[in-house]
């Protein structure tokens, strides 16, 4: 009673999870376009998309990668065998306890006829797949505890998957080992099945049960002579084999109940198998119940991403759809953390410490982010810089065994991200020449606006570059900024300009206007000056430092030996240092 | 011999042919390559933004090839610029190598300074060497003008990268001329191509693509030749852009020099992948002659050079 009662309510709210969750796939998006594309208008989008593809040549393709990558895992496969064998372990092991054991009354004893649970092959089976499903939590456990990879970060939503598998194995395994060593069981099956009458066939039977199949009876039992077992097997010949194998088969359970056989009586006076029961059937409800909101819903989500990208692409697909997979990828997302290992600059995170530079970090807080979530301006910060810390290699989207878009998914938060306005000083380096390329993808304006916000917010801060005709006092001398540029690296040769400006002549950048200043502020020769006199503003204000190319033709030709492009290098970074205060915005979470 | 193949951000996500057209052609010269799966960027993009970030990224790729015993072949200018400059500071400045190695260290790896990193360029010019080269070459171009494009991060700043004369290189055109082709001399062809400011100040970036190319069409050149996927991109998926945007005229087509290279040495087009160029090169095709025609020389470059001037 209490069972099913538990069974309808765990069903139910599994229901409601599930609703709740797709509910939200066609609710948000975390691109810019399809956010205010109502909930109806995606529905039937998603239906259409759905029905036209299942009626075409496409078909073929997802009944492929349905068997290759859903059923058989490939992608793990190619990543590493080690985790791939782990997968197949947990997920085949369970699926074929779920059938063959957990609804055996509606699979099992539907298909065979005569099924029982104690009897083989069923009855050793079972215990291989869970045996299959524990090998495969012990290597999750040697994978995320004791290899160490360098930053793959385990979170709370990762021990629980692990914990709650763990929890309905052992517990299986434990009533096993407890029912088989159970003499209560053992004279409920002989009541049941057998139909014995004679005291002393019973005591026969018993004694050979004790002696070969692991029941440990109240205390003060046998040994037993050769002629009662021999009258025992006998009669356990003629009356238990048909449904009941030898409990060796379910060799785990077996194993169990040999270590407990010294208290085995105890426990079946307390009853501990109903216990044991209740822990095994609750553990089951509550990973059910709670499936839609922990890492498991990858179950559903994950083969609906990978179906979904076999068959959709940018620019072919409804944008209507792509936003409700890429909202589905983000539940898809088994934080497994190989788009991380794989991940082009996740070594900076020594020297930068944003957590929100590592994709599969990088997931949780856009899971945030798109559901509207109101976050504060620094996480916003860090988001923004970690999604712009990307060379868009595509190394993650290749990896990703669940088959995420994630290169997609980075290129759309990271325009949401920019609109903000929010400055984000990366998108002066190089790695803004992915965006260069795809300008096409989104308005003039929309591309313009991050770039101007950043240079404006650098042109802000140095005042003095907007005040012209002014004598700029040379005393004192900002020397906390020409220690910095002396001691570093690169630019320490600053000193050795003379002002010949022969590097401003070999700039080409300078070459290309009529009038340079107008457009560049200070020109090369101009800023290794500034940093001689100290005067930071000057060094750090001029477009100039933005628009070198770093072509190194000023530094080839300096007389002097400064390294000109180094130290506008240096300054670049010591900008951005100064502007946006890096120390104080660092956001770490937990590892 | 053999290297550790760095390949870095940009060519495995777009300028996929550069990487089979050079594979091909370093596995017919009988260059071994290695593929190190943990390679990461090689910094370039971070180093206006930090430049401990860029030397520590750098450093980890310098340590694996260590680690493995290999001296580094890039094909991109950009990573080879920015793996020797580190690679220089970390052989020459103890101080940084200790910081940059108490990072490597927590997954096992140290950088001691012992291994070189080289250019795709530097490994046929100077490993495998033109005579080489010219025994494996069985076609040849005749009539051809290439406009050879050196990149700026192979050739300076020439103290660390030490590739060629910075002011007055020859490499490239040597290598060009292997084919029979004629490297012409322009006077923008140690220029920048724009990349680097793709994405920050694109009118800037297209203005001097737009010089060079046009630089080189007025000389007689039939195609720029490029060693690097940024100035290959620049010069053909940007350059395509800017027609459509009716920003330039005539073409000045992008050809990767593993591409010019490999069609004379019998490499299969699929391989090269031609077909992956945005703007056509099936006309470069019409100047392979079947039989091995004489192979352009220093002089007549020399000649060139001096037409041009004049």
């Amino acid at each position: 009673m209490v069972l099913s009662i538990s069974l309808y309510v765990a069903l139910v709210l599994f229901g409601m999870g599930l609703f709740y969750k797709g509910f939200r796939w066609f609710r948000y998006s975390p691109s810019i376009g399809a956010q205010n594309v109502p909930t109806a208008r995606r529905l039937v989008a998603a239906f259409t998309g759905i029905l036209s593809t299942l009626f075409s040549a496409k078909f073929f393709t997802l009944v492929k990668v349905f068997i290759l990558d859903v059923v058989l895992n490939r992608r793990i496969l190619r990543e590493d065998f080690l985790r791939w064998f782990m997968h197949m372990s947990i997920y085949g092991g369970f699926v074929l306890l779920v059938v063959m054991h957990a609804l055996g009354r509606y699979t099992s004893a539907v298909i065979f006829d005569n099924y029982y649970p104690t009897i083989n092959p069923f009855f050793f089976l079972r215990d291989l797949f869970g045996v299959l499903v524990l090998l495969g939590v012990a290597i999750a456990i040697y994978r995320r505890f004791i290899l160490r990879i360098p930053r793959l970060f385990t979170n709370v939503r990762d021990h629980y998957a692990i914990i709650i598998v763990a929890v309905i194995l052992l517990s299986g395994i434990a009533l096993e080992g407890v029912k088989i060593t159970s003499h209560t069981i053992y004279r409920q099956m002989v009541a049941d099945y057998a139909g014995l009458e004679d005291a002393q066939e019973l005591r026969a039977l018993e004694a050979y049960w004790v002696q070969h199949y692991g029941v440990v009876p109240p205390a003060g039992q046998g040994p037993f002579d050769a002629a009662t077992l021999a009258q025992g097997e006998e009669l356990n010949n003629a009356n238990c084999v048909v449904c009941h194998s030898r409990p060796q088969w379910a060799f785990t359970g077996y194993g169990v109940a040999r270590i407990i056989s010294p208290f085995a009586g105890g426990l079946d006076k307390v009853n501990a198998r109903r216990s044991l029961r209740y822990i095994h059937i609750f553990a089951c409800l509550i990973g059910l119940a709670y499936l839609p909101f922990s890492k498991m819903f990858h179950i559903i989500a994950s083969p609906l991403s990978l179906l979904a990208n076999a068959v959709m692409e940018r620019g072919t697909s409804d944008p209507a759809n792509i936003a409700t997979r890429q909202m589905m990828e983000l539940d898809a997302c088994t934080h497994c953390g190989t788009c991380t290992v794989r991940c082009s600059v996740a070594a900076v995170l020594d020297e930068i410490p944003n957590i929100n530079i590592l994709p599969s970090e990088k997931i949780a807080s856009i899971k945030a982010l798109v559901s509207g979530k109101e976050l504060r301006r620094q996480e916003l910060k860090a988001i923004q810089e970690g999604v712009y810390l990307c060379t868009n290699c595509y190394r993650c989207t290749v990896a990703c065994p669940v088959g995420i878009n994630l290169q997609d998914l980075w290129f759309n938060v990271r325009e949401v991200l920019l609109q903000r306005g929010l400055p984000e000083f990366s998108v002066l380096s190089p790695l803004s020449f992915y965006r260069g390329l795809m300008r096409k993808e989104m308005g003039k304006k929309a591309y313009e606006k991050p770039l101007v916000r950043a240079k404006e917010t650098i042109a802000d801060k140095c005042t003095l570059m907007k005040i012209q005709d002014t004598v700029v006092p040379l005393t004192p001398t900002d020397r906390a900024f020409k220690d910095k540029l002396q001691l570093s690296a690169q630019a320490s040769t600053f000193s050795g300009c003379f002002g010949c400006q022969t590097c401003t002549n070999a700039c080409p950048v300078v070459a290309n206007y009529k009038k340079p200043q107008e457009m560049l502020g200070l020109l090369p020769h101009q800023i290794m000056h500034a940093c001689a006199l100290g005067v930071r503003d000057l060094a750090f204000g001029s477009a100039m430092l933005w628009d070198c190319l770093t072509c190194y033709q000023c530094q080839e030709q300096c007389p002097q030996g400064v390294s000109v492009t180094d130290v506008l290098y240096e300054l670049k970074n010591l900008a951005v240092e100064y502007i946006s205060g890096i120390p104080s915005q660092t956001m770490e979470r937990e590892r | 011999m053999k290297f550790a193949l760095f390949l870095g951000c940009t060519i495995p996500a777009r300028v996929m042919q550069y990487e089979s057209a050079s594979r091909a052609i370093l596995g017919a010269l009988n260059v071994g390559v290695v593929d190190i799966k943990e390679f990461n960027c090689c910094g370039y993009p971070l180093r206006n933004i930090n430049f401990k970030a860029f030397v520590l990224l750098s450093a980890r790729n310098l340590a694996l090839a260590e680690q493995d015993d290999l001296d580094i072949i890039t094909l991109c200018q950009c990573c080879f610029g920015s793996l020797k400059k580190a690679n220089h500071l970390l052989k020459e400045d103890a101080l940084l190598r200790n910081e940059v190695n108490s990072h490597l260290e927590k997954e096992g790896l140290r950088y001691t300074g012992g291994i070189e990193v080289k250019h795709l360029l530097q490994v046929l010019y100077h490993d495998v060497g033109i005579a080489a080269i010219q025994k494996e070459v069985k076609r040849m171009y005749e009539g051809l003008q290439i406009a050879a494009h050196y990149g700026c991060h192979i050739l300076r700043p020439s103290q660390v990268v030490q590739f060629d004369n910075p002011l007055s290189p020859t490499i490239f055109d040597q290598l060009v001329e292997i084919t029979g082709a004629q490297s012409i001399y322009w006077p923008l062809r140690l220029e920048c191509c724009g990349a680097p400011l793709c994405g920050i100040n694109d009118e800037l970036s297209m203005d001097l693509s737009k010089k060079k190319l046009e630089s080189g069409r007025r000389l007689g050149a039939e195609y720029v030749c490029v060693a690097c996927p940024y100035c290959h991109l620049q010069f053909d998926t940007v350059q395509e852009r800017m027609r459509a945007e009716k920003r330039m005229g005539d073409r000045l087509p992008s050809i990767l020099y593993p591409q010019l290279l490999g069609l004379c040495m019998g490499i299969n087009e699929k391989i090269l992948g031609l077909e992956m160029n945005r703007i056509p090169l099936d006309s470069i095709k019409d100047f392979l002659s079947e039989t091995r025609g004489k192979p352009g020389t220093k002089a007549a470059y020399d000649k060139g050079a001096r037409r041009n001037v004049a």
